[in-house]
């Protein structure tokens, strides 16, 4: 994993963003990601959570400021290099944005397909994979037959099977019964475990309670808040050998 | 891999398994296909047709060329038909003893007489209205034709040495080559063959922006897949391959099925040309390497479609992040 020397896995600068000419939608967002720590972002609907998860998952450029992933300027580094920052993340899309052709296995096997894995090597990984999001029975249906609950379990298998480097999640318990969220949330956890960064993106403030040793930055009007201060903002570096913060 | 499966997943989608690899399934085929094989044959078969043209019209060309590039014709244009027939063997007598001559021969009376018949009527006894004879030979002088054959191309250093040598012998000899005669066809025959160069061209221009059409119109409609390709890591040149190979095959497919049809079609009016037996049309025949040319008309419209197709969704590529 390639950081800079601080150890961030991203950085956030004074970053804007705005959509054409009308106003900022995310103003002096600053921010820095450690490896290894499990971060919430949460906020009221429109308060730019999603316009913040672009920017992560490098869908959109800033109209200002500076981000650095993996010790990468992700804003001026040459576009053909990318494709290789985004296979080091793992999306869920609010959306879930499943390809609507595709069954939910080649769905779940569509980041290996992209980075190269050949067709014999797939077949365990997403198949233990769907399993582990109780969708065993439903490796041929295409999304148009699954419910939104199990779409969204296929977006989140999709998102974890490459074991991203950060996995970023929008609202991805939304559209779940209470038991599978916890669920969703333990296979968060398990993946934070073995080292991968997780921000999640929700306005449930139950499921801040779950992960106690969550960090949790708050947006509101696109700008980071932390009004109360019982959420922790900025999110503090996380000991070393210690995961999150306390 | 067991081949009976492959084929019967082949027979019920279509090509697709032939599109090869995980990347083709990312987009629908179907969507891709549409009309476009179609298209791509009716401009294969056409510019296969196009092609052929303008080849056996080069054919004709050289051959007649080649025929006309060493021989030249000497008239004798002398009224008075005794002194027409001296200069004429004078002349003759000359041209045998020059060097660079292969061969000297005076075209008969007969054959000059049949050549003006269709113009001034039978020799002898034809006549006009008044029941003269125009064409009788004793009355319109007709020049003595002498054909000379030289050794190579007739140059104008050799024309002019010819010219020379038959002003004391027969001065009134008019000495021209046979290629300046037919001049006028060989500019009509380059004339259709620029045209069959320009239908080529026009017909893989008018293909290439069916291409980019179909490109684009496969970009739109699946806009939601690439853009999720795109952002779980896929290259611009991953998505770009699915467009192409699926293009590609489309235009393999339309390539194949229009140069039959071309085939078919440059093979019947070969047939009707050839029952004409006229000598120059004869000459127009397709040489192997002609045919081989024409079989390469949908290998370079596969390309060609499949480039287009690369360039086009590349460039729409690049306006993503």
């Amino acid at each position: 994993m390639s950081k800079s020397s601080d150890g961030e896995i991203v950085q956030f600068d004074n970053v804007g963003l705005r959509y054409g000419a009308e106003r900022e939608v995310l103003s002096d967002i600053s921010f820095t990601l450690y490896p290894g720590s499990f971060y919430f972002i949460t906020g009221a609907s429109g308060a730019g959570k999603t316009s913040l998860l672009r920017l992560l998952y490098l869908a959109q450029r800033p109209s200002r400021g500076m981000i650095r992933m993996f010790g990468d300027d992700a804003i001026t580094l040459p576009r053909e290099r990318l494709p290789n920052l985004r296979r080091r993340l793992g999306v869920v899309f609010q959306d879930f944005r499943l390809v609507p052709h595709l069954s939910a296995f080649d769905n779940v096997a569509l980041p290996l397909r992209i980075a190269g894995a050949a067709d014999k090597d797939l077949d365990k990984p997403v198949r233990d994979m769907l399993d582990w999001v109780g969708l065993a029975g439903r490796m041929d249906a295409a999304p148009a037959a699954l419910s939104g609950g199990e779409q969204q379990r296929v977006a989140i298998a999709r998102a974890v099977i490459g074991r991203p480097e950060i996995l970023v999640a929008d609202e991805p318990t939304g559209n779940v019964d209470p038991d599978m969220a916890i669920k969703l949330l333990r296979l968060f956890e398990a993946l934070n475990r073995l080292g991968t960064t997780v921000l999640v993106a929700t306005h449930d403030m139950h499921l801040l309670q779950k992960v106690p040793d969550s960090m949790i930055m708050r947006l509101d009007k696109g700008r980071m808040m932390d009004p109360t201060g019982a959420l922790r903002y900025p999110p503090r570096r996380p000991a070393p050998g210690r995961r999150g913060a306390k | 891999m067991s081949w009976i499966p492959f084929i019967s997943s082949g027979l019920a989608s279509g090509w697709r398994p032939i599109a090869g690899g995980a990347e083709a399934r990312l987009v629908p085929q179907a969507r891709l296909s549409g009309p476009m094989p179609w298209v791509i044959a009716i401009m294969v078969a056409l510019t296969v047709i196009a092609a052929a043209t303008g080849l056996s019209l080069r054919n004709t060309a050289q051959a007649a060329a080649a025929e006309l590039s060493g021989g030249v014709t000497v008239q004798i244009v002398e009224p008075e038909a005794g002194a027409r027939a001296r200069q004429a063997q004078a002349s003759i007598a000359q041209l045998r003893a020059m060097p660079g001559v292969v061969s000297v021969r005076q075209v008969p009376q007969d054959e000059v007489d049949a050549l003006i018949e269709p113009w001034l009527g039978p020799g002898g006894d034809g006549g006009d209205e008044d029941g003269g004879s125009d064409a009788d030979t004793d009355v319109i002088p007709v020049p003595a034709l002498i054909v000379v054959r030289l050794t190579g191309a007739v140059t104008p250093a050799k024309l002019a040495s010819l010219r020379a040598a038959l002003r004391t012998v027969a001065p009134a000899a008019r000495v021209d080559t046979q290629s300046s005669w037919l001049r006028p066809v060989f500019d009509a025959i380059q004339s259709l063959q620029w045209l069959a160069l320009a239908l080529v061209g026009l017909l893989a221009f008018a293909m290439a922006s069916a291409v980019l059409l179909a490109a684009r119109s496969a970009l739109g409609a699946n806009r939601d897949t690439i853009e999720i390709v795109h952002l779980l890591g896929g290259t611009d040149g991953q998505i770009a391959r699915i467009f192409q190979r699926s293009i590609g095959i489309d235009a393999a497919g339309g390539g194949v099925l229009g140069l039959a049809l071309g085939m078919v079609a440059v093979l019947f009016l070969g047939r009707r040309f050839a029952s004409l037996g006229a000598g120059l049309v004869d000459s127009g025949a397709l040489r192997w390497s002609d045919w081989l040319l024409l079989g390469l008309v949908p290998v370079i419209a596969t390309v060609l479609a499949m480039l287009t197709a690369r360039l086009s969704v590349i460039r729409a590529l690049r306006r993503l992040l």
